[in-house]
């Protein structure tokens, strides 16, 4: 009895500690955000809050941001799941090469990557189109490392060969093996995979602000120029709806709920 | 033409590098009939299944079913069941739905009345009728491999597939679902290839046993045939216990034990050689001359295991009816001889 409440004492100092070392940031934005500088000294209030939806480029940069975000998602879904699978599935000679190739972006500087993407990106915006959508295209390269291995994990964790010779042996089709069977059952690592893309492309800066695209970030950054409250009230509550949706990536725990709900 | 076998594989092969998974392998099952192919790991036995199933390619040979020639037909389009070895049903699925899917499907697709009765029947067929709205991870192992079962054969297979499907459950259920999938093959007469590496489960509910050895079929036989009047040695080792006696051949007979039994064809013709007997075909009685004494002896229920050394010493195995073995203790003396059937002899080597 006595050992478990030792137990119980160190894992809530733990996260207590982690918690801390968390949400001190996140509370010091806040309390910058509301904090205000002026010549009768210092006031709190919620005024660069309040005018975030006033600020000029916010709005149409987030729904930009936003709707890369969903492009990118939806490359993964329907180019990177199925490539992964087909790999794991029939080619595994190439699984070591498709890994190497997925974590190069990691292994590459975003200031690299950009320089060497510029010229298309110039051919692009001058011959087909300057909106900042077009973006999707290195946004989906740059999160490969990690939806790749948020794919590979879960690919490894069940038996596709079976399952996939199982349907097969019943009549389905490669493309049904792919999208009928093997996704559904790898439901969680495409879920973790797109909202840690989504998360990423929403953060993402210097490839955009090199590139001269106005996303998200860029116009933060810009607005912190004007005013540094308002930059970081913004800044948090972009963070906070970053967080949000990392939470909402399924737990094990959740998953057979989610699986007993959904399948019909 | 109802004399040709419903199923022909002839001269197939497959190499794996430099390994012979298959070697020229042929075989015929008739329809309704249930074959099992029995053999080593690495014998070919599930290589020669896969390629029935579509889902292996073959550098040469040729697969007829039913009087078509399937050989390079896809997977999807052979309407083979198969059961595998490991857990196979689809986790995102509920227990009828993995009955229904091949139903859904463009190669048997059925109307939804329809597939709902057919998945009722087969989950009663398997015994799992309350079980049809749990999903996979809420199903036991043997459960698993009921609801694989009623899968495979939801979709009117033209040939039932089990590769190993036993393996993965403990003894109790093995045995369960051993007889299970017998009682169903037989009611619903599907033409059925079962791979397996336990020779008990191959006896048991096969008509014929096929041996495997090397990607070749060794001996394919009833199974007491096969047991009874094994072709080679490796048949007569590889199934069932056999003990092995020198002895000299001559006249199509061997004299071993003080007795004389005829050898099996396939056996040396003349001269030494190794009989290869069965422990129940020892028969021991208690005898103060005899030329042997009792080891250790297990008792097994119904039966009892005696090891026996022979006065010259060699160590043999003899296994007779409890009843019969009462007294035949450590140390006692008895008199060995056996019985007239007849024994494979291999030569000596």
């Amino acid at each position: 009895m006595k050992k478990s409440i030792g137990v119980r004492i160190w894992r809530i100092s733990i996260i207590a500690v982690v918690s801390f070392y968390l949400l001190m940031p996140l509370y010091a934005m806040f309390d910058f955000s509301t904090k205000q500088f002026g010549l009768g000294g210092k006031s709190r209030n919620l005024d660069s809050w309040r005018i975030i939806p006033s600020q000029p480029d916010l709005a149409i940069a987030i729904t930009r941001s936003l709707l890369t975000a969903l492009i990118v998602m939806a490359l993964i879904l329907f180019l990177i799941v199925p490539t992964a699978i087909w790999v794991h599935l029939k080619l595994p000679l190439l699984r070591r090469p498709f890994e190497l190739l997925c974590l190069l972006p990691l292994a590459i500087p975003a200031i690299v990557i950009v320089v060497g993407i510029a010229p298309l990106y110039r051919w692009i915006s001058i011959n087909l189109t300057e909106s900042p959508i077009t973006l999707s295209g290195v946004y989906s390269m740059l999160i490969l490392p990690y939806t790749y291995r948020s794919l590979s994990a879960a690919l490894d964790a069940v038996d596709i060969h079976t399952l996939a010779e199982a349907a097969r042996t019943l009549g389905a089709s490669i493309g049904r093996v792919i999208f009928g069977i093997i996704m559904p059952t790898i439901k969680t690592g495409i879920i973790n995979g797109s909202f840690i893309a989504i998360a990423l492309v929403l953060g993402e800066y210097t490839i955009s602000n090199i590139l001269n695209y106005k996303t998200f970030q860029v116009v933060i950054a810009q607005i912190g120029r004007a005013n540094g409250n308002v930059a970081v009230a913004v800044s948090l509550a972009s963070l906070l709806f970053v967080l949000f949706l990392l939470l909402l990536i399924p737990n094990k725990k959740r998953l057979g709920t989610v699986l007993d709900v959904d399948v019909k | 033409m109802s004399s040709s076998p419903y199923v022909q594989l002839n001269n197939l092969a497959k190499h794996f590098g430099k390994v012979k998974a298959l070697d020229g392998l042929s075989l015929d099952i008739a329809e309704g009939e249930l074959v099992a192919l029995l053999g080593p790991s690495g014998c070919g036995k599930t290589t020669a299944l896969r390629a029935l199933a579509g889902l292996q390619e073959l550098d040469r040979g040729l697969m007829i079913v039913d009087g078509k020639d399937v050989t390079f037909q896809n997977a999807n389009k052979r309407g083979m069941g198969m059961v595998f070895q490991a857990y196979s049903l689809f986790p995102h699925m509920t227990a009828r739905d993995n009955v229904e899917y091949g139903l859904k499907l463009k190669a048997h697709r059925t109307s939804r009345d329809k597939r709902k009765a057919r998945s009722n029947e087969l989950l009663e067929l398997v015994g799992l009728s309350t079980h049809a709205n749990h999903y996979p991870h809420q199903l036991s192992g043997g459960q698993q491999q009921r609801i694989a079962l009623a899968r495979a054969l939801a979709i009117s297979p033209k040939v039932l597939l089990l590769d190993e499907p036993l393996s993965a459950l403990d003894a109790k259920v093995r045995t369960q679902l051993r007889e299970e999938i017998r009682r169903i093959q037989l009611e619903l007469g599907t033409t059925t290839l079962f791979v397996t590496h336990d020779q008990e489960e191959a006896l048991g509910i096969a008509d014929r046993v096929g041996v495997m050895r090397n990607g070749q079929l060794e001996q394919i036989a009833a199974p007491d045939e096969l047991y009874d009047r094994p072709g080679t040695a490796f048949v007569a080792e590889f199934v069932g216990l056999t003990n092995p006696i020198s002895g000299v051949v001559s006249k199509g007979a061997i004299e071993l034990l003080d007795s004389t039994v005829k050898v099996l064809k396939g056996s040396i013709t003349i001269g030494q050689g190794i009989a290869l007997v069965r422990p129940e075909n020892i028969e021991v009685v208690a005898s103060q001359s005899g030329n042997a004494t009792v080891f250790s002896a297990s008792f097994l229920g119904a039966s009892c295991r005696l090891s026996i050394t022979l006065n010259d010493g060699t160590r043999v195995t003899a296994q007779l009816p409890s009843s019969d073995a009462v007294g035949l203790s450590a140390g006692a003396p008895v008199k060995v001889s056996l019985l007239d059937r007849p024994v494979f002899v291999k030569p000596i080597i």
